[in-house]
């Protein structure tokens, strides 16, 4: 017994070792270097999604760019708070001077964001904004109202004067995101919630597989539909499996809204007529540009910041200002393609 | 795990019925020799790196809060260390914490009464828990095989009743182990008082109590347990139950800490309270181990995880020391295992 002990502890002392001069190496050089740099926090959902993987690369750019380091961090899955609120507290005791960070519910992180700016630490929400929205100093994100009235006009003006008969293609009820961009569509597209050319609405939750099911389904109870709304482009890739399987892809208008690199694609390839991009990578940037500025001038931004959307489409319109698709592979947040679907569940949760 | 002691399993074993051979001597002896030191030499060693590396590790603020991130996983980790013990698992202990939360959460929401959510949230997880062990105990179904049915069913429950919302927690009772006291320059909040103590508690009733011995004795042969007229099923059932029990309190912990009912959270809480026991030296196979060490484990990984955002490297790195840490762990358990026989 004893000798087992005692080979454990040598096993154990062994690999630590090896750790300990790994860690205290690579903690030797951040501590070099953190005299008086500016250290900067960044606490994104989760690790998984090319959204945030962008978003830190582009946070990590303009971090070096102005000579600060940035400490990222992560929740492990969607609805991770407690790793989250983790986070935040260990990078108020690493010394941030700001931190940015998309919550994964909007109010599961109420009281370590409370206790960072209670130290003075700048906190900037970005993507997702708090409940309430004045928990954080500011919010970078994409205004999805106005998101869903870019795809609503541009519906409107692909349909021409046909009369319009609508399927709308919805992620999860209650959603925020999803009902910004619900009613800024049907705003874009000239029509209220109720209006009869609203032939069908369904739930996808964002999913391929439940964007084509009821897409299928809908168009088995309106073969006349020639408009689509969809919450996001794997619904918008599921849909038009359905659409192309009736062979019906000249007669309707398959929109969508997010800006993936694979929705990009989608576009590219004639399979949705447009879709609406966001901009991660601004939120990113100007997030690290408001801390950065608030160090030297004691000036923190306020408010909601809109970082903007742009219709992408290779078949413009007069009237409507867009972007084609290769400048949407060029500006997307995407990689290899991956889906947007986990980032949507996330923002969906929020009630 | 649990096969090697079916009824009728014909496996020579000694049959013990004491906890695992222990040395005799005095209480500073067997703790030096208790399979608690490897673990407390890592802990040791890696917050003596973290203090040498940054200004602020060793800051007293600071390493309370590596003890308030440890209070739910370490608490939960207190019922899966009993569960292991008895060659068991429980792959459900963070899914009952999260559906108490939800229950309590929004009851609470709805104005009812805190006191009798809070009630209702420790028996519905003590029901859990419970009901595993009866499905344990009186099947005789593999404990893998219940928990994870477990885990399914009490998150289809968790959504059903959540209907995708979150439910924020404004009542002072159910958020009362997150309220903190000063004492010198370090703040100590009422949760993590709760949690030593139940530690302090399930270490007597392990260490100290002929129920304790039985549960070390069941996990080390469940058959000669039984010949030598150990009441295996009842014990079963009672670990299972009062894991339960600590699950629901972990519930409380967790609305103490973040006062948010999510019914997203603690996704991963079950593989890191099995992460923790592990680390701390306690044998997935059963009855050996210590609750100390589970203790110690849980803090590894928070101090980890603390450390490794002080010193800004990138996370992940995390959770690899971490994977390595536990085969390390597993690795030592069955060298030591092999040696005995």
């Amino acid at each position: 017994m004893r000798m087992i002990i005692s080979r454990a502890t040598a096993l154990c002392t062994a690999s630590l070792a090896v750790f300990s001069l790994f860690f205290a190496h690579s903690a030797q050089t951040a501590k070099a270097a953190a005299g008086d740099q500016i250290l900067i926090g960044l606490v994104t959902k989760t690790e998984v999604n090319p959204y945030f993987v962008k978003l830190r690369q582009a946070a990590n750019a303009q971090a070096e760019k102005h000579g600060a380091k940035l400490i990222a961090r992560f929740g492990k899955f969607d609805g991770d708070n407690e790793g989250q609120v983790a986070a935040v507290e260990d990078l108020i005791s690493a010394g941030v001077k700001g931190i940015l960070i998309t919550p994964n519910n909007s109010t599961g992180m109420l009281g370590a964001i409370k206790k960072a700016r209670d130290k003075g630490i700048v906190v900037i929400g970005l993507d997702t904004a708090t409940d309430p929205p004045d928990a954080v100093d500011a919010t970078l994100a994409t205004d999805n109202f106005e998101a869903g009235v870019l795809q609503g006009q541009y519906a409107r003006k692909a349909l021409g004067d046909k009369t319009p008969k609508l399927a709308m293609l919805d992620g999860t009820p209650g959603g925020s995101v999803d009902t910004q961009r619900h009613d800024g569509f049907l705003k874009g597209f000239g029509i209220k919630e109720g209006d009869p050319a609203i032939v069908g609405k369904a739930i996808t939750h964002g999913a391929q597989d439940e964007g084509q099911t009821q897409m299928e389904n809908l168009l088995s109870a309106h073969p006349d539909i020639n408009v689509v709304y969809t919450i996001n482009e794997p619904a918008a890739e599921g849909a038009y499996a359905a659409i192309k399987s009736r062979g019906k892809t000249k007669d309707i208008v398959l929109t969508s809204i997010d800006g993936g690199k694979l929705g990009v694609e989608y576009v590219k390839a004639g399979k949705i007529a447009a879709t609406v991009m966001q901009f991660p990578k601004i939120m990113a940037t100007k997030g690290v540009d408001y801390v950065v500025d608030y160090v030297k001038t004691g000036k923190k931004p306020s408010g909601f910041i809109n970082t903007g959307a742009m219709l992408i489409t290779d078949k413009p319109y007069s009237g409507l200002s867009s972007k084609d698709t290769k400048w949407g592979l060029e500006n997307c947040w995407g990689l290899n393609g991956l889906s947007s679907f986990s980032r949507f569940v996330a923002q969906v949760n929020e009630p | 795990m649990g096969t090697k002691a079916t009824p009728g399993a014909t496996e020579p074993e000694p049959m013990t019925v004491s906890a695992p051979a222990r040395p005799k001597g005095g209480g500073l002896a067997r703790f030096l020799t208790a399979p608690t030191i490897g673990p407390l030499v890592v802990l040791l060693a890696f917050c003596a790196v973290f203090s040498l590396s940054t200004r602020t590790f060793l800051a007293p603020g600071n390493l309370s809060l590596v003890v308030q991130q440890s209070v739910i996983v370490g608490t939960l980790a207190i019922g899966q260390t009993m569960i292991i013990l008895t060659a068991g698992i429980d792959l459900a202990n963070g899914g009952t914490a999260v559906l108490g939360t939800i229950v309590a959460g929004k009851l609470v929401a709805q104005e009812q009464n805190p006191v009798l959510s809070l009630l209702l949230m420790l028996v519905l997880c003590t029901g859990f828990g419970l009901t595993a062990g009866l499905l344990v105990s009186r099947l005789w179904l593999p404990p893998f095989i219940v928990t994870l049915g477990l885990l399914g069913i009490i998150t289809a429950i968790t959504r059903l009743i959540a209907q995708g919302g979150a439910f924020p927690v404004n009542d002072e009772l159910l958020s009362w182990p997150g309220n903190a006291f000063a004492v010198g320059d370090t703040s100590v909040t009422y949760g993590m008082i709760i949690m030593f103590g139940l530690y302090v508690l399930v270490w007597y009733l392990l260490t100290q109590t002929a129920w304790g011995r039985h549960v070390y004795a069941i996990g080390n042969n469940r058959e000669a347990a039984r010949l030598v007229g150990i009441p295996v099923q009842s014990r079963l059932l009672s670990v299972y139950t009062f894991a339960g029990l600590l699950y629901g309190i972990g519930a409380w912990l967790a609305l103490g800490r973040i006062p948010n009912a999510d019914p997203n959270a603690l996704q991963n809480a079950n593989l890191d309270s099995i992460t923790a026991v592990v680390i701390g030296g306690t044998s997935l196979f059963g009855g050996r181990g210590s609750l100390w060490g589970t203790l110690i484990g849980t803090l590894i990984v928070a101090v980890l995880r603390n450390g490794l955002t002080l010193t800004g490297i990138d996370p992940l790195w995390q959770d690899l020391v971490t994977g390595i840490l536990v085969i390390s762990a597993v690795a030592l358990d069955q060298i030591s295992r092999r040696r005995q026989r």
